[in-house]
């Protein structure tokens, strides 16, 4: 059946029913066209574990970072209408006043990011406050009316789903739905807690003590700037006039900041309200916390190379902050790495290593000598080893096998190693490697990180740190190390605990000397004249210089050299490491193109030089013009961006047909044929209709046979 | 390359240097005002961020250069790519600012691409002779062409003959190797440069070209930041400025001159058919390459992504070899954007009639929407494949289709798989948007013509034939009973008696005329008033009033 219609755009294809049966089993793998050994179902069995783990790992993570909030919120809720509840002065006293109860919550503005989060906020109410919970969004209330029912609507229905009610509630409810009031909402409010007054305990016993006798209808407004300020007013003003006989609470979502409240309420509405701040965690911790669970763990065999961390992280800060994006960019990447990657099976927890090593075919045992740091490595070795490891399979196994158990504990490693270097990175002045410590990973990551001039600088502050500090830091360290899984940190920790015991000792000395001699220091605080400070200083300077190092100081370039040393030796950038293919995901450039991509870019390149695409040397030009064989929408783009705002179809067209006459038949003379072709006639008027179509020009009808051009720039 | 060496000599006023990217950048940082010559173009700088730098350009505007390289050079690490993907080009050239527009550069430039045809092709495709002429006017022009065609990674392309003959008569070695340059001159031969580029951009003037430099602002020592503060201020203002006078200067032919009938569609199809398509080879391998991303597409579709695909040329080939490998065995729904007449509820009618098949209507699409999703969560069975050729056409772009398109997208067992052509389409969609469609780009450059998608387009050039109308005018005809095609005889006759005359307000709007018919005295028409209010409400009825209406069609009507 053909799709091409000009009495239809959409068609509906269905198969029959039995071919349907067949493809549901198939399901979908990693059913690559060529070059695919069988490993292709582990993979991709492989791939979908590690997704479906990293994320109920985020999905954790999100939960426990809005745990605080969530639970700042419950505790107002409950507050809030707990007055409602026992009767108290207090409320009636509120109720003069006509306050309603209001959350604003401050979300940020990564949006995207914000549906999760209701949901959570949503699902924890109805959970332990209250079964009425309303959430309204913007793009649905464009007026009083459409709110009203949209309201009643997700009232009524969460109602039906608590209570199970039967047929003649439901028909009760669409009759209710049909007048969207306050009046009617009111009274199917009193209704359904008078019922559940009037139930027996015993039947509905669980059910009603998770809520309150009474519990409080809950309006959340997702994106409270995009609701028009009409609506909002209004809703508050009515409400208002309802509050003592229904008890509303609000919550507001922000994502600027909350003076939007004031800027969208005049004073006389946000007077009606009784607003309290809630501050979410900001999207740049949730998304160091990502990093810190995620990437920096040996948790997961998968890794991202530094330009894909990059990029990922690049497009966090200058697209969306959002967090969701982030993820959605990490499983790309996990699903490219094992989808382009064959060695990828080996991808996996070190418990399973063994086994799929020893199970690995001809061909990926091919595959493993083929990757460039495996060669590097066998390079190094002497001829005989070498011999063996591109002849003998079960040799390569066994030393592949090695290999990546090395890698795993070089994980380890320079996963505590940089923690520690971050203790020490993260509170120097400036920052000189970088605040977060996915900066410092990207850092090491990248090159060596040691012979970086940033590195040189912070072991120079490092250099200068006060004992106090320096102490702290190292007792951070040696937590780390203690903490971390690493084997190798015994002796490292024992040389951290070492110089904390010197720094004891030396503050024990320290106090003894103190009394001894008088400071110079001591001295300046005297009464002195600005002449004779000058001098005293002077002379402080003239004796610090010519004085050896103090014991302290000696112990600090012990200190800072041992980090130093450590640094050396476990922050190796991955690339030197071998088999990191297996295990690095490095395609930053695909990443990219799938996720940041730039639409126009890729027309102009191939408006403008399409021998990038089309590899044919007719098109070939040096120096970014195009020949006359280009394509004909090329010459008519190129033609066109030499005209100002309207184009003149005539010479357009006569334009074009030089072109192309000379390049068809360069011979003929030119200049002689007015007339047309009609074969290029029919081609420029493709071309033209074409470029309309690309959103480059538009029909005008300011002038005969003109049409107006959209761009005004070299696209 | 045939260049006139002796045009080059003639004038040394002008440098025109290559200075990369860390020169300019450690040029701006030493605030030297030294001129750092490198020889070779780094080829591994991704960034290809051309900086036109004069003498005296602010620090300022260079922080924000360097800013924007760092930029650039995080997220552009894309270089050496398989299939060829053109987005190692920044921002900059291709948004960059350019209105040096005169009357008949267009015939200008068709003429040099005609003439100096093949200077850069290798030697076994010269059938073509080089013809280029050597009359001093001509071999300017040509020479200017080639300025024009290096030129084209800068931010200004100079147009001016001056200029140009300026920057060609500079020794310039490096500008072959590579079009990043840096356009350095010296005194006043600078200044006065430097006026007129800055006239070039902010007057969008269409002087004819050789009184082009009388156009340049008088004060010739009107300093740096002055100057960098009206071309930035001006720019804006400038661009209104001549946007908003209607004179145009353009030539005042027409097509008439060339005493062509204008074609129709069919022949226009007709003689598209027998023209060959050039570089089949080419677009064919290009094809499959995309074709082999078939399987991965499948795979990411599954796992929650949705595929856009974009780049030059048509992609409903592709997508329909997509559908009839892939999609033979699952429920799928193609969706032609560029049809005219498509609109989100067509699309949600026909999932929710075909698909789904339920039967009856829904008060808004925003229910219809809900209904969908209700049913797709309740049964994870349902899969349905969605293909979207051009779904940023005319009809769909709208803000409400896109949303409930959106959200259609974001449900679990619906895979999207769309393909956009227009310029601007990604402003389209919001973060909000773009998150529920959780897009994954592709870049399909295919260089296929648009058949299909053009086929709808009435464009300038085309004749309005009727043929497509009167087919569909057939089509009603034959739905409607005898006694209805009777009245609609009569009405049509009405309409085209009444035709020429110009007060008579059928012309404009036909309803009001048949609905005045009916209420006319002719007894026989009261009979079917009822009937016809019922036809006169349905789509059919509006558009074949419509075509009633123009001229084109009343003539084929008669018979």
């Amino acid at each position: 059946m053909s799709t091409c219609s000009v009495s239809k755009g959409c068609f509906v294809f269905k198969p029959s029913t039995k071919k349907r049966r067949l493809s549901d089993k198939t399901g979908h793998d990693f059913r690559c066209p060529s070059n695919d050994s069988e490993d292709t179902q582990l993979r991709f069995v492989t791939c979908q574990s590690l997704w479906n783990q990293i994320k109920s790992e985020t999905e954790q993570i999100q939960e426990d970072l809005n745990k605080q909030l969530l639970d700042n919120l419950v505790s107002f809720l409950s507050r809030s209408h707990s007055d409602f509840q026992e009767k108290t002065t207090e409320w009636t006293c509120r109720m003069k006043f006509r306050e309603i109860p209001t959350a604003a919550l401050v979300l940020g503005v990564n949006v995207t990011d914000h549906d999760l989060t209701f949901r959570g906020l949503s699902d924890v109410l109805q959970d332990n406050i209250t079964p009425y919970v309303a959430l309204l969004e913007a793009k649905d209330c464009p007026g009083i009316k459409n709110l009203m029912q949209k309201l009643m609507g997700q009232l009524m229905n969460c109602d039906i789903d608590v209570d199970s009610m039967d047929d003649e509630d439901c028909v009760q409810v669409s009759q209710n739905r049909i007048r969207c009031s306050m009046p009617s909402l009111i009274s199917w409010y009193d209704s359904v807690t008078k019922k559940t007054d009037s139930e027996t305990p015993s039947k509905k016993r669980n059910s009603s003590s998770r809520h309150w006798r009474s519990p409080p209808v809950v309006v959340i407004f997702k994106d409270m700037e995009s609701f028009t300020t009409k609506v909002l007013q209004d809703f508050i003003v009515i409400s208002s006039q309802h509050i003592h006989e229904l008890p509303l609470v609000l919550i507001f979502g922000i994502a600027t900041s909350p003076m939007i409240i004031h800027r969208l309420l005049p004073h006389s509405v946000s007077s009606l309200l009784c607003i309290e701040l809630f501050q979410s965690l900001s999207c740049k911790e949730h998304l160091s916390t990502i990093i810190d669970k995620l990437l920096l763990t040996s948790r997961f065999p998968f890794k991202l190379g530094e330009k894909v961390l990059q990029v990922l992280i690049n497009i966090f800060l200058y697209h969306d902050f959002s967090v969701q994006n982030f993820i959605k960019g990490f499983q790309l990447c996990i699903v490219e790495h094992f989808y382009s990657q064959p060695l990828s099976v080996l991808c996996c927890h070190l418990v399973d290593i063994k086994k799929r090593v020893y199970s690995l075919s001809h061909d990926q045992c091919e595959n493993i000598r083929r990757l460039p740091s495996f060669r590097r490595y066998v390079e190094k070795q002497e001829s005989g080893k070498q011999i063996e490891l591109l002849t003998n399979d079960s040799f390569l196994k066994e030393e592949t096998q090695k290999l990546l158990e090395d890698l795993h504990v070089y994980h380890e490693n320079y996963v505590s190693i940089l923690r520690c270097l971050h203790v020490f990175t993260s509170s120097l002045p400036k920052y000189p490697l970088g605040k977060q410590i996915r900066e410092l990973h990207c850092a090491c990551l990248e090159n060596r990180v040691w012979e970086t001039e940033e590195y040189e600088s912070s072991l120079q502050l490092a250099r200068m740190l006060n004992k106090t500090d320096l102490v702290t830091m190292l007792q951070q360290c040696v937590e780390i190390l203690i903490a971390s899984s690493g084997k190798e940190f015994d002796r490292a920790i024992e040389k951290l605990k070492e110089f904390l015991t010197q720094f004891q000792n030396l503050e024990a000395e320290a106090s003894q000397e103190r009394d001894v001699s008088v400071s110079p220091q001591k001295e300046l605080q005297k009464k002195t004249d600005l002449y004779h400070l000058q001098k005293t200083l002077l002379e402080l300077k003239e004796s610090r210089r010519s004085k050896k190092l103090t014991k302290f100081e000696m112990l600090r370039f012990e200190v800072v050299d041992y980090i130093d040393s450590l640094v050396r030796r476990y922050l190796v950038p991955a690339d030197n490491r071998t088999l990191h293919e297996i295990v690095y995901f490095n395609a930053a450039a695909v990443l990219r193109g799938h996720l940041n991509a730039a639409p126009r870019t890729a027309l102009h390149t191939a408006l403008n030089n399409p021998h990038w695409y089309l590899k044919n040397q007719a098109l070939k030009c040096d120096g970014g013009g195009i020949s006359n064989k280009a394509p004909d929408i090329c010459i008519v783009y190129k033609l066109h961006l030499e005209c100002g705002r309207l184009i003149n179809l005539a010479d357009w067209l006569e334009a074009f047909s030089t072109v192309v006459m000379a390049a068809e038949e360069p011979n003929a003379d030119a200049a002689s044929s007015d007339q047309v072709d009609d074969v290029i006639h029919a081609r420029f008027i493709r071309a033209v209709s074409e470029l309309e179509l690309l959103g480059f020009i538009k029909p005008s009808k300011q002038k005969t046979d003109h049409v107006a051009r959209l761009t005004w720039g070299g696209c | 390359m045939s260049r006139p060496e002796g045009m080059r000599s003639s004038r040394h006023s002008l440098q025109v240097k290559f200075v990369p990217d860390e020169d300019v950048l450690k040029h701006i940082t030493d605030d030297t005002g030294t001129k750092v010559r490198k020889e070779k173009a780094q080829l591994s700088v991704s960034v290809k961020r051309f900086v036109k730098k004069l003498e005296n350009i602010s620090d300022n505007e260079a922080q924000e250069i360097l800013e924007e390289k760092n930029y650039v050079a995080a997220l552009g690490i894309c270089t050496q790519d398989a299939v060829g993907n053109g987005s190692n080009i920044s921002g900059g050239e291709v948004y960059s600012f350019q209105t040096p527009k005169r009357s008949n550069k267009m015939a200008e430039l068709a003429s040099e691409l005609a003439q100096t045809p093949e200077q850069n092709v290798s030697p076994d495709h010269s059938k073509c002779p080089e013809k280029m002429a050597k009359t001093p006017q001509n071999s300017k022009l040509s020479s200017s062409n080639r300025v024009q065609q290096t030129s084209k990674k800068k931010e200004f392309v100079s147009t001016t003959p001056y200029r140009l003959r300026k920057r060609l008569a500079a020794p310039d070695p490096y500008l072959e190797s590579e079009s990043e340059y840096s356009a350095s001159c010296s005194e006043e031969e600078e200044d006065e440069e430097e006026q007129k580029e800055v006239s070039t951009i902010i007057s969008d003037q269409k002087t004819p070209a050789k009184t082009k430099a009388a156009s340049t602002p008088p004060h010739r020592n009107s300093l740096a930041k002055k100057r960098k503060a009206q071309k930035m201020g001006n720019l804006v203002e400038e661009y209104f400025e001549a946007h908003s006078s209607s004179k145009v200067l353009t030539s005042d032919r027409t097509l008439q001159k060339f005493r062509k009938r204008r074609l129709n569609q069919q022949t226009l199809y007709d003689l598209l058919k027998n023209a060959p398509l050039a570089y089949a080879a080419e677009i064919r391998d290009l094809n499959q390459q995309h074709e082999s991303l078939f399987s991965k597409w499948m795979l990411q579709l599954h796992l929650g992504f949705n595929i856009v695909l974009y780049g030059l040329g048509s992609k409903r080939d592709l997508l329909e070899k997509f559908r009839t490998s892939l999609l033979q065995d699952s429920v799928h729904l193609v969706v032609n954007g560029y049809f005219p007449s498509i609109t989100v509820r067509s699309i949600l009618n026909s999932i929710t009639e075909e698909v789904l098949d339920h039967i009856g209507t829904f008060r808004s699409p925003l229910d219809q929407l809900e209904f969908i999703t209700k049913r797709f969560k309740e049964d994870s069975s349902l899969e349905l494949y969605v293909l979207i050729h051009n779904l940023d056409s005319q009809m769909l772009r709208g803000e409400r289709s896109q949303q409930i398109l959106a959200q259609l997208s974001s449900l679990p067992s619906i895979y999207l798989i769309a393909s956009i052509d227009h310029i601007n389409a990604p402003l389209m969609w919001d973060q909000a948007k773009l998150s529920l469609y959780n897009w994954l780009w592709y870049e399909t450059t295919t260089f296929s013509p648009y058949v299909e998608e053009t086929s709808y387009e009435n464009s300038l050039l085309v004749q309005q034939s009727g043929s497509l109308a009167l087919s569909s005018l057939m089509h009603v005809l034959h739905s409607l009973t005898l006694n209805a095609r009777g009245i609609f005889r009569l009405l049509a006759q009405h309409q085209l008696e009444k035709k020429d005359n110009p007060s008579y307000p059928g012309n404009y709007s036909p309803f009001l005329i048949c609905l005045g018919c009916c209420c006319s005295q002719q007894p026989w028409v009261l009979v079917c008033r009822l009937h016809f209010q019922q036809q006169l409400s349905s789509n059919s009825w509006l558009s074949e009033a419509h075509w009633l209406s123009s001229g084109t069609v009343s003539d084929s009507v008669k018979q």
